[in-house]
């Protein structure tokens, strides 16, 4: 498996650390309730389609970088670098 | 305190009594880059950062992959916002654009030289290290076996090779083990 690093170009897969769902790009404020906390901290959604996960290129430039990918065909569409440009959830 | 006689110190390299050492056409060596100083300028702060190093050292900051300055004097990228300043001692001015941390006891710097050594570099790294890609003046944060490394081209036929200072034996050794094998092959 390959994937695209913004800064690096595609890479090995071995160079990357997967982290999991993107949701920490969004995360809540301090005083968003409880309800927002629990959403944040625990529940996923599980979709057949589009979605985006957090990676890092931990066996290169360190970068944080947003991969999407489709879980049903296993097709990665595309890589941003983390931060405000990687705007937000889809 | 002024009557005690002190012990001269003295310093000792990171690949101390392991190199130099030549295995067929390949030699591996130690290199003394003089200070390094690792570079992230702030955010925002890139091109003035930039501007700043380019008129206290003479080089600009190096794009992603990139190494500028040449021997003595290099900038080497070294990740997302970041570069590595290896030679002089930093110039107070580069203060005020970038965050400067001293990193010149954490690198086992080596030199990897001969006709064979991007066949060496084959083994070790996931990345393609031939000429017709990866130019002088190239450079790449990436494996190096199992470990984490920078790696520049600085000629046609030799490579500097960085590693954390700890894993220096294991350099050497996976250096090595690669070395011994391209040369088996003839």
């Amino acid at each position: 498996m390959r994937l695209t690093c913004p800064l690096c170009g595609e890479r090995d897969r071995r160079e990357f650390y997967y982290q999991g769902d993107a949701v920490s790009l969004n995360r809540p404020s301090p005083e968003a309730g409880v309800d927002a906390w629990d959403d944040y901290v625990h529940l996923r959604d599980n979709p057949a389609g589009e979605t985006r996960d957090m990676w890092q290129h931990e066996g290169g430039c360190g970068a944080w970088i947003v991969v999407t990918r489709n879980t049903v065909t296993h097709e990665v569409l595309g890589t941003a670098l983390a931060g405000p440009a990687a705007g937000a959830r889809i | 305190m002024e009557d005690v006689p002190v012990v001269e110190l003295v310093a000792k390299s990171p690949c101390a009594g392991l190199l130099p050492m030549t295995v067929g056409e390949v030699t591996l060596s130690e290199v003394d880059l003089g200070v390094l100083t690792s570079v992230a300028p702030f955010k925002g702060q890139r091109k003035a950062a930039s501007e700043a190093l380019k008129e206290a050292h003479g080089m600009a900051l190096p794009a992603p992959n990139r190494a500028t300055g040449r021997e003595q004097a290099r900038a080497i990228w070294f990740g997302r916002d970041m570069a590595l300043l290896a030679g002089p001692l930093p110039d107070t001015s580069l203060t005020r654009t970038a965050a400067l941390t001293d990193q010149s006891d954490a690198w086992a710097c080596v030199t990897l030289a001969g006709r064979p050594a991007e066949d060496v570099l084959a083994r070790l790294v996931p990345v393609d290290m031939r000429a017709a890609h990866f130019k002088r003046g190239h450079t790449v944060r990436t494996q190096i076996m199992h470990m984490n490394g920078s790696i520049t081209r600085i000629g046609a036929e030799s490579f500097l090779i960085l590693a954390f200072r700890a894993m220096a034996a294991t350099l050497v050794h996976d250096l090595k083990q690669a070395m011994e094998g391209v040369a088996a092959r003839g």
